[in-house]
C-alpha cells in the first residue's frame, strides 16, 4: 500500500514526486511508457517564462511567476542545465508596440520584475541578428532556458534516492475506490494507494473520469519544432518571441542550454492523442517564419524535427483541484507548465495536506543530485582523475556530443534507469548530435544489451514494439 | 540478337553491346579494355560473381570473406548457405582459406582476426 | 613536440603517414578513434577497391590491411581508441583515451583525415511519425557487417549512391527483402556497375525521380509513402504510393566532418564543406593539411590514398622548411564545374587539379582560362557528378598567371 501514487512521470509528476519524497511517505510514480519524460516533457520549447503571458489572477500567472523564481535553485540542486538568458518579445509595428505595453502592464501586475520596452537600436545592441522588420521589443530579464527532460529525469532520480518507486509500462486503465484506499489497475497488474495525484498530461481527463470526475476535458494541441546544429546556437542569445496577435502566439526562436537553436512551435488542434507526426506544411513554412524575427537562420542546418502535444484544458487555466476525496487533479498543464513545475509541486503538496494527507518531513531527505553532466563539466585534472579510476571515461562513444562510455554506463546504472536508446539519448546526449546516432547507436545498443543482459533483438528505441534489430545474422 | 550490358569489371561501368546469334557471340563492342570483352562473354554464356560476405568466428565475432574467384551467379545463395553455417577458427590472417572448393572457388578471409 | 600529428587512421590518414615517412619525417603519430586502423573501409566488405592503386580488385578490409601493415612495418606510432577533442591554431592537439586521459600534443604540422559522416534523417525533413527502423546506410552496414545484426526484414532505401546500392545487395544476401531504391534525381549518383550487380542481379527496382515523403508507424516503421518528383524535385501529389516496410535506409549524401577544422578558423568551401587548400593540401592555417573525405567526398578510395600522399609530402616539406611558396593563383569555377581541389595554387610547379561537375554532360571540353586566354582544354566524352575528373597543369602553363577559371563547355 502506497501513501501516494502519482500517475504520469513527466516533469510535473516528477517534481511532485520529488517534493513528496522529502516527507515520510511511501510513494509510487506510474508511467504508461517505457521511460519517464515521454509526453509533452520531451517535446516543448524548453523555456522558463518570465510570467507576463498569463491572465492576471489566474493560477497560471501565480504559479509561473513563483516557478520561475524557484527554478534557478531547483536546477542547481538537481544539477540541471539552466541559463538565465532573458527573453525578448519582438514587435513589427505600432499595433504590436501597444500590445507589448499591455503585456508589460500585465507582467508587472503578475509580479514579473525588470520588464522593459526596447526600441530597435536598443535591441540591436543585445541581439545584432534581430529580424530586419523588428521595430520594438519587450525585454524580460528573468526569462530563461532549461532542459525539460533533464529536469524531469533528475527530479525523479532525486525522488527515487529518497525511496520513491517508479513503475514504467503501467498504464492505468481502472481505478476503484475502496473507501480507505484506491486500487489502480493496468492489465493484469494492480497496486493500491491511499492518495492519487493525476499528472497524466493529455490523458488526465481520462484518468479523472475513472474516479468519476468529468468536469473538464483536455485536448491535444500539436506543436512542431525544428532543431538546428550547434553551429547556429549563437546566432542569438535571448529567447525571441513574436508579439501575440489574433493569429496566435507565433513561432519562437531560442538557443537551447546545449547550444542548439530551436524554432517552433506550431499550434494545431487535433483529436488524436497519439499523433506526434511532423508535416510537410511545417517544413515549408517554419524557416521563413523564423527569419522574420531573427535574420540569418541558415537553411540546411536542421538536425532534427519533432512534434509535441500540449494539454489544452477546457477551463483556460491549469486545473489543480480535488474533486473527490484523497484525489488531486494536476491537469491541463500546458504552457507555462514547465516554468511553473516547481511551484505546481509546492502547491499540490499544500492541496494534499488540506485534504488530509499528513506531511512529516524526513529527518535527512536528500535534496540534491549529482548532475548527469558531472563528467563533462569537470575540470581537466578532475577528468583525468576520473579516467584513471574508471578508464571508460576516456572512451568517447558519441563523437558529435563527446559522450563517453563511462557517462553512458553511469546513466544506465542510475535511477531512473533507462532501458531504451532514447532514454540514453535524453540522459547523456549520445545520439542527439548532428549525426543523430549514425555512428554511436550500434555502440549504445551494445552497451544496453550488455548492461541489461538482454539480447540485441529486445532493445527498443522507446519501448513497445520500437525494436531496432530484427535478428542476428547467420541464424 | 543484340544484348546490352553494363560492365562490372571496374568502376568505369562501360556499356557493352553484344551481338549474339543463338548462343554464339559474334562481337562485343563498347568495352574500354580486354576485361570488358571477357565480362561480356562470360555474362552471356555462364554469368559469374565474386561473393563477399561475412562468416561467424568461434568467438562470436565476424570475419569478412570473399570467394577467391567468381562463382556461378545462380550459386550465390547456395554458397551463402554454406558460409553461414561455417564457424571459422582463430587466429585468421588475410588470405586464409576458410572453406575450400565451394562451387569451384575458395572462401578466403579478407581481414585479420586475432584470438 | 611531435613533427606530425595525423588525425584519423582511415585510408587518408594511413596513406598520409606513409607518404610523410617516406619523405623523411619519422616522428609521426596517428590518432584513431576506433580500436583498429582502417576507418570506414573495415565495414566495406565488398570488393571494387584498389584497381588504380594496386591494379587488382580488393575488398575494403583488404585495402585497409595493406596500408595498416605498412604503417606497422614502418613502425609509425599509432594511438588507437583515441579521440581528438580539439586542435588549436598553434597546432596543439588535445585528445583523450582510456590510458592517458585527456592529453595534449604539440605538433609541427597536422594532417586532418577525419573522413565524413552521413546526412542524417533529421536533415532530410521527411514528414510523418518517428518510429524505430530508420537508419543511415552506413549505420546499417556497421550493424550487419561488423556487429552481425540485421536491422530489419523489409527494406526501402532512399538514395542510390554507392553505399545505398551496396547495402541493397548486402541486406538481400543476409535474407532481407529490398522493396525499392528511391532516387530523388533523374539519375543515380552510384556507379553503373553497382546498379548492375547490386540491384539488377536481384531484381530490386530503382525508382528514379522518387523520394520518400512520409513515414508511417508509431513504434516500429510500418511503411513509407513515396512520390515521384517534378523537375524542381517537388513531390507530385497524384503519384503518392504506400510501400509497407519495417526499415528505411538513408543514403543521402556524405558530409565532411570538419568540426575541428572550423575550430581553428580554417577557411571552408561552401561547396565541398571541406577546407580550402593549395596544391599541397595545406589549409589556410599554416602547417595544417587536409586530405581524404574530410577535404571533399571522393568516389574511389584510391583517389583518397593519392590525395593523402600529396598531403603527407606537403606536410613533410613544411616540417623541413623546404616548401617554396610564392604564388597565389586562385581557381574559380563556372557552376557546371562545382568545385576544384586545390582551390589555390601557391607554387608554380606541375599541379593536378581535381574537379567535379554538377550534372551529366556528354561531349564536353574542360577549358582552363587565365582571364580570356585559354591555358588548357581537355575533351571528355562524358562527365558525371559521381566521377571526379583530373586536369594536369604544367609549371610552364602557370607562368605569369594570376588566377584561373575552370569552365565546362558543351560542344554544339
Amino acid at each position: 500500500m502506497y501513501d501516494v501514487v502519482i500517475i504520469g512521470a513527466g516533469v510535473v509528476g516528477g517534481m511532485i514526486a520529488r517534493e513528496l519524497s522529502f516527507y515520510n511517505l511511501k510513494i509510487c510514480l506510474l508511467e504508461k511508457e517505457n521511460d519517464v519524460a515521454m509526453g509533452a516533457t520531451k517535446a516543448n520549447s524548453a523555456i522558463v517564462h518570465a510570467g507576463f503571458d498569463a491572465k492576471v489572477g489566474s493560477l497560471k500567472a501565480k504559479l509561473n511567476v513563483r516557478g520561475s523564481q524557484m527554478m534557478p535553485q531547483v536546477a542547481k540542486d538537481l544539477g540541471v542545465k539552466y541559463i538565465n538568458n532573458g527573453s525578448l518579445v519582438v514587435g513589427f509595428n505600432e499595433e504590436d508596440e501597444k500590445t507589448l505595453e499591455s503585456l508589460k502592464e500585465r507582467g508587472e501586475a503578475n509580479g514579473v520584475e525588470g520588464l522593459k520596452i526596447l526600441n530597435r537600436e536598443e535591441i540591436l545592441k543585445i541581439e545584432p541578428n534581430i529580424g530586419k522588420g523588428v521595430t520594438c521589443g519587450l525585454y524580460a530579464p528573468s526569462g530563461a532556458i532549461i532542459c525539460p527532460y533533464d529536469l524531469a529525469v533528475s527530479a525523479i532520480g532525486n525522488a527515487m534516492d529518497n525511496g520513491a518507486e517508479l513503475r514504467c509500462n503501467f498504464e492505468v486503465t481502472q481505478i476503484k475506490d475502496l473507501g480507505s484506499h484506491y486500487i489502480l489497475r493496468s492489465q493484469d497488474k494492480e497496486i493500491s494507494a491511499r492518495y492519487i495525484v493525476n499528472c497524466a498530461g493529455i490523458y488526465s481527463d481520462k484518468i479523472a473520469k475513472m474516479v468519476g470526475d468529468d468536469t473538464f476535458c483536455v485536448h491535444p494541441r500539436r506543436g512542431e519544432y525544428l532543431l538546428l546544429d550547434k553551429e547556429c546556437g549563437d546566432i542569438i542569445s535571448h529567447t525571441i518571441f513574436v508579439t501575440p496577435s489574433k493569429m496566435g502566439k507565433g513561432i519562437l526562436v531560442s538557443p537551447t542550454v546545449d547550444g542548439n537553436l530551436l524554432l517552433g512551435p506550431t499550434a494545431v488542434d487535433t483529436e488524436d492523442k497519439g499523433d506526434k507526426s511532423t508535416t510537410v506544411e511545417f517544413f515549408e513554412s517554419i524557416l521563413d517564419i523564423g527569419r522574420k524575427s531573427v535574420d540569418s537562420i541558415p537553411a540546411n542546418k536542421t538536425i532534427t524535427s519533432f512534434c509535441g502535444l500540449r494539454s489544452v484544458g477546457s477551463t483556460g487555466d491549469f486545473i489543480i483541484n480535488s474533486p473527490v476525496k484523497r484525489y488531486v487533479n494536476v491537469a491541463a498543464i500546458e504552457s507555462p507548465g514547465l516554468s511553473s513545475a516547481p511551484a505546481i509541486a509546492e502547491y499540490t503538496c499544500q492541496l494534499l495536506t488540506s485534504i488530509g494527507l499528513s506531511l512529516v518531513k524526513k529527518e535527512n531527505p536528500i535534496t540534491k543530485r549529482k548532475s548527469m553532466h558531472h563528467f563533462r563539466e569537470a575540470t581537466l585534472e578532475e577528468k583525468n582523475q576520473m579516467i584513471r579510476e574508471n578508464p571508460s571515461y576516456g572512451k568517447i562513444i558519441c563523437r558529435c556530443e563527446g559522450v563517453t562510455e563511462g557517462e553512458i554506463l553511469d546513466a544506465i546504472r542510475r535511477n531512473p534507469r533507462p532501458t531504451d536508446l532514447d532514454g540514453i539519448k535524453r540522459r547523456t546526449r549520445a545520439q542527439m548530435g548532428r549525426c543523430q546516432g549514425g555512428f554511436c547507436s550500434p555502440y549504445v545498443i551494445e552497451l544496453l544489451s550488455r548492461e541489461l543482459n538482454i539480447p540485441y533483438e529486445k532493445i527498443t528505441k522507446f519501448g513497445g514494439e520500437s525494436y531496432v534489430i530484427a535478428k542476428e545474422t547467420k541464424k | 540478337m543484340n544484348r546490352t550490358l553494363t560492365c562490372i569489371a571496374c568502376p568505369l561501368g562501360c556499356t557493352l553491346s553484344v551481338e549474339l546469334e543463338g548462343k554464339d557471340i559474334i562481337s562485343v563492342s563498347g568495352n574500354t579494355c580486354p576485361r570488358g570483352k571477357e565480362y561480356a562473354i562470360s555474362e552471356c554464356t555462364h554469368p559469374v560473381r565474386t561473393l563477399t560476405t561475412t562468416m561467424r568466428c568461434e568467438n562470436g565475432e565476424l570475419v569478412s570473406v570473399k570467394t577467391s574467384k567468381p562463382i556461378p551467379k545462380e550459386r550465390v545463395f547456395d554458397a551463402l548457405a554454406v558460409i553461414n553455417k561455417t564457424v571459422a577458427r582463430l587466429p585468421i590472417a588475410v588470405g586464409d582459406v576458410l572453406i575450400s572448393d565451394l562451387f569451384g572457388s575458395d572462401v578466403v578471409a579478407t581481414m585479420e582476426k586475432r584470438k | 613536440m611531435t613533427d606530425l600529428v595525423i588525425i584519423g587512421g582511415g585510408p587518408a590518414g594511413m596513406s598520409a603517414a606513409i607518404s610523410a615517412y617516406e619523405n623523411g619525417i619519422k616522428d609521426i603519430v596517428i590518432l584513431e578513434r576506433d580500436d583498429e586502423l582502417g576507418g570506414i573501409l573495415r565495414q566495406c566488405i565488398h570488393n571494387g577497391f584498389g584497381l588504380h592503386k594496386f591494379k587488382e580488385e580488393l575488398t575494403g578490409p583488404e585495402y585497409a590491411h595493406r596500408y595498416a601493415k605498412k604503417v606497422r612495418d614502418l613502425g609509425i606510432n599509432v594511438k588507437l581508441n583515441t579521440m581528438v577533442l580539439d586542435i588549436t591554431k598553434d597546432k596543439r592537439v588535445i585528445a583523450t583515451n582510456s590510458q592517458e586521459g585527456v592529453f595534449e600534443i604539440q605538433a609541427r604540422a597536422i594532417i586532418l583525415a577525419m573522413g565524413c559522416r552521413e546526412r542524417a534523417k533529421g536533415a532530410l525533413n521527411i514528414a510523418g511519425s518517428r518510429p524505430s527502423g530508420i537508419y543511415s546506410a552506413g549505420t546499417a552496414q556497421k550493424l550487419v557487417n561488423v556487429k552481425g545484426y540485421l536491422p530489419g526484414k523489409e527494406i526501402v532505401i532512399l538514395g542510390s549512391g554507392d553505399i545505398g546500392l551496396i547495402m541493397a545487395r548486402r541486406m538481400t544476401l543476409e535474407g532481407a527483402c529490398v522493396k525499392a531504391v528511391c532516387e530523388l534525381m533523374p539519375y543515380s549518383s552510384g556507379l553503373a556497375r553497382n546498379i548492375e550487380q547490386c540491384l539488377n542481379d536481384f531484381n530490386i527496382p530503382l525508382r528514379l525521380s522518387h523520394t520518400v515523403v512520409e513515414l508511417h508507424g508509431r513504434e516500429r516503421l510500418e511503411g513509407v509513402t513515396i512520390a515521384r518528383v517534378d523537375e524542381n524535385r517537388r513531390p507530385i501529389k497524384e503519384s503518392y504510393e504506400f510501400i509497407p516496410c519495417d526499415t528505411l535506409l538513408l543514403s543521402c549524401g556524405l558530409i565532411p566532418e570538419n568540426e575541428l577544422t572550423k575550430g581553428i578558423g580554417a577557411e571552408l568551401s561552401s561547396v565541398t564543406n571541406g577546407s580550402v587548400v593549395d596544391q599541397n593540401r595545406e589549409t589556410t592555417v599554416s602547417g595544417v593539411f587536409s586530405c581524404g573525405n574530410v577535404l571533399h567526398v571522393h568516389d574511389l578510395v584510391d583517389y583518397v590514398s593519392e590525395e593523402a600522399e600529396i598531403a603527407g609530402k606537403g606536410a613533410s616539406e613544411y616540417i623541413k622548411g623546404i616548401n617554396k611558396k610564392g604564388a597565389s593563383i586562385g581557381i574559380t569555377v563556372d557552376g557546371k564545374i562545382r568545385y576544384t581541389v586545390p582551390q589555390i595554387i601557391t607554387e608554380k610547379k606541375d599541379v593536378t587539379v581535381y574537379l567535379r561537375v554538377n550534372n551529366v554532360y556528354k561531349n564536353v571540353k574542360i577549358n582552363v582560362y587565365d582571364k580570356d586566354r585559354l591555358v588548357l582544354s581537355k575533351k571528355k566524352l562524358k562527365v558525371a557528378p559521381a566521377e571526379m575528373e583530373a586536369v594536369k597543369l604544367s609549371a610552364s602553363m602557370l607562368e605569369g598567371v594570376e588566377s584561373l577559371k575552370f569552365v565546362l563547355e558543351e560542344e554544339k
